[in-house]
């Protein structure tokens, strides 16, 4: 099985997602950028775990765990998104630099 | 003088009986004046004579025992030794090495325990009626008995260790007592600097305690002095060091020069403190240790050699310290002077190897000082000043005063039949006889200043009119009777130690106090030389004869009187001969620029060097804190610190805040990483 | 007592107040009387088990470890949980546990602003499960982690209730607080050196690893310590790493500048117990780590040693001239009498570590005694600055005598604890452990001079304090003042002190009862049979 298409999909959906990160200004959408880059990773995941075939299937216990971090991690980012959005009635990234010293 | 017989030492150890009852409870009289201090401390508000009353009772129960133990120790030697260990510290050659505590009554112990308890219960008893309406009469009581206890614990000492918890004790005690007024800086200055000069003498005991006793794994004298007979190899090899180590401690308590200073000080305690400790028994306890280790100093090469260096020590102390008294005009200051002169006397003659000489003369010594101090209290307490210039003429309202006044001066300048003529002679017959034959030309010169300095102290407080305000009375029978009962054996103890006579059975001072665990090889007269004694006398007499002629009569002031440019005698002494005419001269020499010379380097170059000492270390003490440990040790660490805060000033900026940015740093990051990876792959 | 054999007691020593400080949190904070009687009753217990201990501790075999427990706690790295106390380390718990109930009781109605007793005596609580720890931990993470548990609690009680006034410090731009600065200062110093020290603890480790299972256990490294499994430059360095640590604890000349802002900075309790009880973990650790497992190397680092430890002497008894403040005064003499305590180690003799222990407990005592007086003092005076004091003995008598009691205690009064400490380690330091007395007798005669004189310097400035701050007429500005003299809860705190000191002080073998033989089983087994004897050298000073 030829695992490079995979990985090429992959690598083009994180750098979607680096892309979205970087350029876009409201809150959810860097989300999104985010999560498209942690499913461009389960993507490598189990391409490589359909030819390595480890006996304890990693590539897949893995990926199920980077799931869920990234359900947990959208859960607590939206939170905190709305949160600010309550405050502040925006969403810009730009619009605030609260993690400054 | 080669014709004197002077026997050798005895051979052999000494026969010595352990003493019966009394020597194996004697440490009941060491213990006794801590339970009077406690009980004093506790308990002495509530008594009539606010605690007194514990104190002369233990004095008065230890001058019992003592008395036993030394009619005892008369009949029979006596050795007896209790050891208790109170701590087991190591292993030295596959044995513990332990520290001890116990007593020790042998003859040189129950002659100090004597001394001790009879002095210091005279003094208690005189101090009752010397300290009525003092401000701080309990605590007084309390810590004369916590000296006492001290130095009990000192004299009675089995080992160095034991020793060293007296000394330092009867320090504490003496910097209580000099203290004893201490709302005014300078007695507690004084206090402070008799402390303090004696903690720098300590350092010489304590290393020489170190030296003698990891010489031969045991801090006891007993062990110590026998190995020192035996010749021990690994004592010998410390002897000199530690002999004179241990000489430099006792130069502190004994004050000897030029570690003197702090004793002229101390008499701003009340007088019966100068009495029993600054005369009589603390400043003893230097010639104690050295008749303690005396084998050390009489059998090993090493400590021999180290005796050649305190000799001299010993004579300028007794010549030089005894000039100063020839100025004083305070009268504790002449008594002070005259018995750091004693002390050199003392010295002298354990150093010359005179082991009895030494210890016999601090005994009678004990007694005429500790009167002639008592009966300057008396007097102080009458006129209530110390000064002689406010003195005089109070022989006719202070009449018992005056006349024990008188025994002791007399005994002091050495007049015979008295106690300090004997004593003196012993120790110019040992100085004699073991060939320092210059220095025992400078102690019957010191004889003659001390029979001089007595008589102006007596003529200028005693005779002429009084000088000073209101009217002196005599003082309580609670003070007379210890000057009368002191006085007694200022006139008779020289007879316990007439060289040659030996009362049958019960010996003489001699064989007293040569009980001890070894012999102690000293030698001593077999019969009075009376070429020797006739010097001494001479030289007293002269002293007294000079000193009335010059101090005798009355005028308008003490300040009058007390000058040696008195019209009326100079022409008096022109008439007579030439040796009168020299007298003169050495007397105004002697009096004069030397007395002051000597006074002016004890003021400004030894005081000066210990005051510059002092206020010097301070100075280095603030450059050491301030600039080396503030600014120097202290800057490295703040520095460290404060540059992580500039630098935090700097890198903050850094710090935007905004996510995108530092996720820009990451991508960045991340690419250089590859492309690196990428590259040199 | 089967159960306190078996492991049950250490255990309870070291833990007891750590619960004690959790029930403290679930009784109501206005409550404080309850807190107080909890906290007190905690700490008694604590101090009864330990009586305990030294009622049941078989003196005839102090040389082993007893109420010895052993669990494996952490098993992936082979840490155990390991307690177990000779007699070295006897005299130093019993010391904890018994200071800790006076300084409860000391504090009892003494509160520095914010109040809050409620939290401080937790803290104090959860120091006493720290030192009490250190002292009996036989593994050295146990080990390390009793030692950092310490400094929480420390840093707290200095950075919460320390002293408020503004400082300026050389260098720093602001005015900074004291107690902020203080303890910051002495968190950081200990843990600067603490990571160095972890550094050792795990070189130790993985080396262990060469001659069988890895393992952090004290004895078993001893074991390999004394068989010359570490060596070279590899146990050059771990020892280096070490005495880092414990150095900056104990504190040695120059990592002490923590010290005296801190015990100047510190609520008086604080300082207490920074005197009485943390100053020891360093030096205990060098008697209880360093010297067993590296014997060559304490060989070669102990006239290096023999030299810090107389600097200190010599410069904190220099330093204390200096200084106006009272309690700084106090702080730096503990530099000095550390120096001692450092200089017997040095020594390696049965003697000298002998010196250490009883100076260690001497010093805890004294100096803190010492502490609380000076506490009691400003609390009245509201002042510590010897300048404006004066004639403390005629204002308050009772205070008055004690400190002067003690200020002669801490300068090494023969008759009262601190004597033996000083003594001794001379004693040591004239007689070093054999192989040490080849080129570096010299240099330890010397420090024994120099130590000597050191005495005289403490003298000094101790008599000087005395003389400012007690003698004297007091001061315009107290006149009129009524000042109380010490209360009861002082004199219930300080009198067991006292009696103690003189105990010691007259009978030190209350002390080496416990320590000689395993002392010299020490120094036995880490520089060979027989290593442990004072024996002659026949030669004079410097020849």
């Amino acid at each position: 099985m030829i695992v490079s298409q995979f990985l090429v999909i992959a690598a083009a959906l994180f750098s979607l997602g680096v892309y979205g990160l970087l350029v876009r200004r409201n809150a959810v959408m860097i989300l999104l950028a985010v999560e498209l880059m942690l499913n461009a990773v389960n993507i490598n995941l189990i391409a490589f775990e359909s030819v390595i075939r480890s006996s304890q299937a990693v590539g897949q216990v893995f990926s199920i765990f980077v799931i869920t971090v990234a359900a947990a991690e959208v859960g607590i980012g939206l939170a905190i998104v709305l949160l600010i959005f309550r405050n502040r009635r925006s969403a810009n990234v730009d619009d605030f630099n609260l993690m400054k010293f | 003088m080669a014709s004197r017989l002077i026997l050798a030492a005895e051979a052999g150890a000494p026969d010595l009986v352990s003493g019966g009852f009394f020597a194996e409870w004697a440490g009941i009289m060491l213990v006794g004046p801590f339970v009077a201090f406690l009980l004093i401390v506790f308990f002495g508000k509530r008594l009539r004579h606010l605690g007194a009353e514990f104190a002369i009772g233990a004095m008065a129960l230890n001058l019992v025992w003592a008395s036993v133990l030394f009619v005892q120790n008369m009949s029979h030697g006596i050795f007896r030794e209790v050891n208790v260990q109170i701590a087991s510290i190591g292993v030295f050659d596959g044995r513990d090495l332990v520290f001890e505590l116990g007593w020790v009554v042998d003859g040189l112990s129950i002659m100090m325990y004597f001394v001790v308890a009879f002095v210091g219960l005279l003094v208690f008893i005189y101090a009752v009626g010397y300290m009525k309406g003092d401000v701080r009469v309990t605590w007084f009581f309390a810590s004369l008995s916590l000296f006492a206890g001290s130095m009990l614990i000192l004299v009675g000492s089995p080992n160095l260790i034991q020793l060293i918890i007296g000394w330092e004790g009867v320090g504490l005690a003496s910097y209580l007592l000099i203290g004893h007024y201490w709302e005014q800086k300078e007695n507690s200055s004084a206090a402070m600097k008799a402390f303090y000069t004696n903690k720098v003498a300590d350092v010489g005991l304590i290393l020489g305690a170190i030296l003698l006793g990891l010489a031969i794994g045991d801090f006891s004298f007993a062990a110590i002095n026998e190995a020192a007979a035996n010749h021990s190899e690994p004592l010998e090899a410390v002897a000199f060091a530690g002999g004179l180590l241990l000489f430099f401690g006792a130069m502190g308590k004994s004050a000897q020069f030029p570690l003197h200073i702090w004793l002229p000080d101390a008499m701003a305690g009340p007088t019966p403190v100068s009495a029993l400790m600054h005369a009589a028994t603390m400043v003893t306890a230097g010639i104690y240790l050295m008749a303690r280790t005396f084998p050390v100093y009489q059998n090993l090469v090493g400590g021999e050699a180290a005796r050649e260096w305190m000799v001299p020590i010993g004579v300028i102390t007794l010549f030089a310290m005894g000039l100063l008294a020839l100025v004083a005009d305070d009268i504790k200051k002449v008594l002070a002077y005259s018995t750091v002169s004693q002390l050199g006397y003392m010295m002298t003659a354990v150093a010359a190897g005179g082991y009895t000489a030494g210890l016999f003369h601090l005994f009678t010594h004990a007694f005429f000082k500790a009167l002639l101090f008592l009966g300057a209290g008396s007097v102080i307490h009458a006129v209530h000043s110390n000064n002689m210039s406010d003195m005089g003429g109070l022989r006719r309202e202070m009449p018992r005063t005056f006349w024990t006044f008188v025994i002791g001066s007399l005994s002091l300048a050495g007049i015979i039949p008295l106690a300090g003529f004997f004593s003196k002679d012993e120790i110019l017959a040992t100085l004699d006889y073991e060939g320092y034959t210059a220095f025992m030309w400078v102690a019957i010169a010191g004889a003659f200043v001390t029979a001089f300095y007595m008589t102006r102290a007596v003529a200028l407080t005693f005779f002429g009119t009084y000088k000073g305000h209101g009217h002196p009375h005599e003082s309580p029978a609670l003070m007379t009777v210890p000057l009368v009962l002191l006085a007694i054996p200022s006139v008779i103890a020289g007879f316990l130690n007439i060289p040659g006579v030996s009362s049958g059975n019960f010996g003489n001072f001699t064989t007293w106090v040569g009980a001890r665990v070894v012999p102690m090889g000293d030698h001593h007269p077999e019969a009075l030389d009376w070429t020797l004694a006739a010097y001494g006398l001479a030289a007293g007499g002269l002293g007294i004869a000079i000193g009335w002629l010059m101090f005798g009569r009355d005028a308008e002031s003490q300040a009058q009187r007390d000058r040696f440019e008195v019209p009326v005698l100079y022409p008096l002494l022109r008439q007579k001969y030439y040796m009168d005419h020299l007298a003169l001269g050495i007397v105004g020499f002697t009096k004069g620029p030397s007395a002051r010379a000597v006074d002016w380097i004890n003021t400004y170059i030894i005081d000066g060097i210990v005051n510059g000492v002092g206020g010097g270390v301070r100075l280095v003490g603030r450059f050491v804190y301030g600039t080396l440990d503030q600014r120097g040790i202290d800057m490295i660490f703040n520095g460290v610190s404060a540059g992580a805060d500039t630098a935090g000033v700097a890198l903050r900026k850094l710090q935007t805040g905004r996510v995108q940015q530092y996720a820009m740093g990451f991508v960045v990051g991340a690419l250089v990483l590859v492309l690196a990876i990428a590259v040199f792959n | 007592m089967e159960l306190f054999e078996s492991g049950w007691g250490l255990t309870l020593i070291v833990f007891l107040p750590l619960v004690g400080a959790l029930v403290n949190m679930a009784i109501p904070k206005t409550n404080e009387t309850a807190i107080k009687q909890w906290s007190l009753f905690v700490a008694v217990v604590t101090f009864v088990l330990s009586l305990v201990l030294v009622f049941t501790f078989d003196y005839a075999n102090a040389d082993r470890f007893q109420f010895e427990v052993n669990e494996s706690w952490i098993s992936a790295i082979g840490a155990n949980f390991h307690l177990g106390v000779d007699g070295i380390s006897l005299p130093l718990l019993v010391l904890s546990t018994f200071v800790m109930v006076l300084a409860i009781i000391y504090s009892w109605d003494h509160w520095e602003e914010p109040h809050n007793p409620r939290a401080f005596l937790s803290l104090m609580l959860i120091l006493a499960t720290g030192m009490n720890g250190t002292f009996v931990a036989l593994d050295l993470v146990l080990f390390f982690i009793f030692f950092e548990v310490v400094l929480l609690p420390m840093y707290f009680m200095i950075g919460i209730w320390g002293d408020k006034s503004m400082r300026k410090i050389p260098g720093f731009a602001k005015e900074v607080e004291t107690r902020l600065y203080a303890s910051i200062k002495f968190f950081l110093f200990t843990l600067f050196g603490s990571a160095f020290m972890l550094l050792g603890f795990l070189a130790l480790y993985f080396r262990s690893g060469d001659f069988g299972p890895r393992t952090f256990d004290i004895p078993e490294l001893i074991q390999l310590g004394t068989s010359g499994a570490f060596s070279g430059t590899f146990a050059f360095l771990v020892f280096g790493a070490m005495f880092l640590g414990f150095a900056v604890k104990v504190p040695m000349w120059p990592l002490h500048t923590w010290l005296p802002d801190a015990h100047t900075a510190a609520p008086t309790v604080g300082s207490v117990l920074l005197a009485a009880i943390l100053l020891k973990l360093g030096s205990y650790a060098f008697i209880r780590i360093s010297i067993p497992i590296l014997p060559q190397e304490a060989e070669s680092w102990a006239p290096a040693i023999a030299v810090l430890s107389v600097i200190g002497i010599i410069y904190g008894s220099l330093a204390c001239l200096a200084q106006t403040d009272m309690k700084r005064l106090i702080a730096f003499s503990s530099v000095g009498h550390m120096g001692f305590v450092m200089l017997g180690i040095s020594t390696l003799t049965d003697v000298g570590i002998n010196a250490a222990i009883i100076g260690m407990v001497a010093h805890g005592l004294i100096t803190g005694m010492l502490f609380f007086v000076a506490g009691s003092m400003s609390h009245r005076y509201h002042t510590r600055d010897m300048a404006r004091l004066g004639g403390n003995q005629k204002l308050m008598p009772v205070m008055g005598a004690i400190l002067a009691f003690t200020a002669f205690a801490s300068l090494g009064l023969p008759g009262l604890a601190g004597f033996w400490g000083e003594f001794m380690s001379l004693l040591g330091a004239y007689n070093p452990l054999e192989s040490l007395r080849g080129e570096f007798l010299g240099l330890f005669r010397t420090a024994m001079v120099l130590g000597a004189i050191g005495t005289v310097l403490t003298a000094g400035y101790m008599l000087w304090m005395l003389q400012k701050v007690n003698l004297g007429e007091p001061g315009e500005e107290w006149i009129g003042h009524d000042f109380h003299d010490a209360d009861r809860f002082e004199l219930t705190a300080w009198v067991p002190m006292i009696i103690l000191i003189v105990v010691i002080g007259f009978y030190p073998q209350v002390v080496f009862g416990a320590t000689t033989d395993a002392v010299v089983s020490l120094v036995d087994t880490a520089f060979g049979e027989g290593a442990a004897t004072t024996a002659a050298v026949v030669d004079v000073l410097g020849s």
